[in-house]
């Protein structure tokens, strides 16, 4: 009926170039028109050189010669014979599952204590948060200089009595101070999730469960865990995705020392690229991991199937 | 406190955890928490205004204070050159974002036609290869163009966001159909309809967008780490890693938290300002 309507009046505005376009061309004309660009550019930009990355992973490309010759799967085993490689592999592997639990339990954390405050509530959010908007390079500086050798806070420790420790310096400490600074970082945001979702829980499932004796701990295990799902299963496959390419941080707190403890495989990409030019195995590298990340995405839609309902 | 048979221990309004012991215990915790959150930022700033002689001092306030790191920092190293690098690169990936992605956004909220789930399909699958993966080829187009080392070269892969087209859609899909129908009918073409009536009605989102994508696009760093190669052209982040770097002896901690500082204050001075519009729009993307 409004089709008819729109199709019967004013033909004036439906011109183009003095051609007179029905109501249904002119809505097309406008519809093609807006996504031409951005869909060209999201082609080129994207999918292009995921493609152009899958050729220059099969061959042997330095920047240097002229030639790029096909060597198959050279690249790929080189890399998997390579025990630094290896290391970083097994690096990330640790970023993501100390990462994204610990984000995750902090984030809900700080979300269920919000969610139970009335006063303040904007204030503890605004602060919270802050940390989320500034820049990965810069906070990491930061938090290797209160980590030093005699930084603030092994001078802090001493005051207490303890130990002071080495920190960034060892190879079994620095890797879970890395992923605590990217944690500290995401804080907010983790929050943030959170509290949308808490949210969203109706009341009177509290109300339900209480009436039926639930005590707060289990009106949180029966109750807010399990409708809280969709979002838990979002913050840990963005959050998963996001660990796996751990780049700016690492290089900014330790370059993958001490020992190779802390490489991950984007910073062992970087080096491959722009240290040693080698740009065939970083390529190759770079499926590697993402095929890495494809797992894992095409594993979330599997999870979210398993929606729960009450 | 009446007595009551079998009522719930759940306040009427409120907590849904109930007892005032645990609201308290909340409000310690979070205040505690706040500290740790606040605490490195404040010790950042607090040491950029340190003497050399005061390195190793805890004192939060320093006891003699000086302005003179900030002005070492900017003799040291380019940093207005940075900073305007920085906010030249933020206003054109804003400006280009904003256009594009709401153009996108309004057409996939409130249209249906041909291929519409493959183009929306395409979108989404952007989404899933990030940054870091394209990096290579980026580089190696990139220079293959001449676009190595040019504001452009850094530029080209945020000019259009996926995770913008999808928050002005989920905006663009609350507006009611009917107003644009009428439009329609009165004779309104599709470009007006989408300027003078969709647009203006999602300013907030248009805001949030906007707040978004500049502080993100100040806090990129691996891309214009590999793609400029002259000082005057980095951008803060870049700037940042390679002053610190090059700097060797205890002292220049000082100089670096500095740094520091100048690339972190603008953003938080920004955000205490659009905080309101920052975490509606992080809360409204964040619904799928």
């Amino acid at each position: 009926m409004i089709a008819q309507a729109i199709r019967l009046t004013a033909r004036k505005s439906r011109e183009l170039l003095g051609i007179r376009l029905s109501y249904r061309t002119q809505r097309y004309v406008f519809i093609y028109l807006v996504l031409a660009f951005p869909l060209l550019y999201f082609l080129g930009t994207r999918l292009l050189p995921i493609l152009y990355a899958f050729n220059v992973s099969v061959r042997e490309w330095d920047l240097l010669s002229q030639e790029k010759p096909y060597v198959g799967f050279a690249n790929f085993t080189a890399l998997f014979e390579d025990e630094v490689f290896r290391k970083s592999i097994v690096n990330t592997l640790i970023y993501v599952a100390v990462g994204v639990p610990g984000q995750l339990a902090v984030g809900l954390a700080v979300a269920l204590l919000l969610h139970n405050v009335r006063r303040f509530r904007g204030l503890f959010r605004t602060i919270y948060f802050i940390p989320y908007v500034t820049s990965a390079v810069a906070v990491s500086w930061v938090f290797r200089w209160i980590l030093m050798r005699n930084g603030w806070l092994n001078e802090t420790l001493l005051g207490l009595g303890l130990e002071p420790q080495l920190f960034l310096q060892s190879p079994r400490q620095a890797i879970y101070l890395v992923i605590l600074t990217i944690i500290w970082q995401s804080i907010g945001f983790q929050m943030l999730v959170f509290l949308t979702g808490l949210e969203g829980v109706p009341r009177m499932y509290y109300d339900a469960a209480a009436i039926d004796g639930a005590g707060p701990w289990r009106r949180f295990r029966h109750v807010t865990l399990p409708l809280l799902n969709p979002v838990i299963v979002f913050s840990v496959v963005i959050g998963a995705i996001s660990y796996l390419q751990t780049f700016g941080q690492v290089l900014s707190m330790t370059n993958g020392e001490p020992l190779n403890s802390t490489r991950t495989i984007v910073l062992h990409v970087y080096a491959l690229a722009f240290q040693r030019f080698q740009m065939g195995s970083a390529a190759a590298a770079t499926v590697i991991l993402f095929v890495m990340i494809l797992a894992l995405t095409l594993l979330q839609f599997k999870l979210v199937r398993r929606k729960v309902e009450y | 406190m009446s007595t009551q048979i079998a009522a719930p221990r759940v306040p009427a309004r409120g907590s849904p955890s109930g007892s005032r012991l645990g609201s308290l215990a909340s409000y310690v915790v979070l205040t505690l928490g706040t500290l740790v959150v606040i605490f490195p930022f404040l010790w950042m700033i607090a040491t950029s205004f340190k003497l050399p002689q005061d390195l190793y001092s805890l004192r939060l306030i320093p006891a003699t204070a000086t302005f003179g790191n900030y002005a070492e920092i900017f003799e040291k190293a380019p940093f207005f050159s940075w900073i305007g690098n920085t906010v030249l690169l933020a206003l054109i990936t804003v400006t280009t974002v904003i256009v594009f992605d709401t153009m996108v956004g309004y057409v996939l909220a409130k249209f249906s036609f041909v291929g519409k789930s493959v183009i929306f399909l395409l979108i989404i699958s952007t989404l899933m290869v990030p940054t870091e993966m394209l990096i290579i080829p980026w580089y190696l187009i990139a220079t293959e163009l001449g676009w190595s080392d040019t504001y452009w070269g850094v530029l080209f892969p945020g000019i259009i966001t996926a995770f913008g087209i999808f928050l002005m859609r989920q905006f663009m899909e609350s507006l009611p159909s009917e107003l644009l129908d009428a439009a329609r009918i009165d004779g309104l073409n599709e470009w007006g309809i989408m300027a003078r009536i969709a647009i203006p009605l999602v300013k907030p989102a248009i805001a949030a967008l906007t707040i978004l994508t500049f502080i993100s696009s100040w806090n990129q760093f691996t891309w214009p780490l590999i793609v400029l190669q002259t000082e005057e052209r980095f951008t803060i982040p870049v700037g940042i890693l390679y002053f610190s770097s090059e700097l060797k002896d205890s002292a220049s901690w000082i100089l670096i938290m500095t740094g520091a500082t100048v690339s972190i204050l603008p953003l938080i001075a920004l955000f205490l300002v659009f905080q309101k519009q920052i975490i509606r729009g992080i809360a409204l993307s964040g619904m799928k």
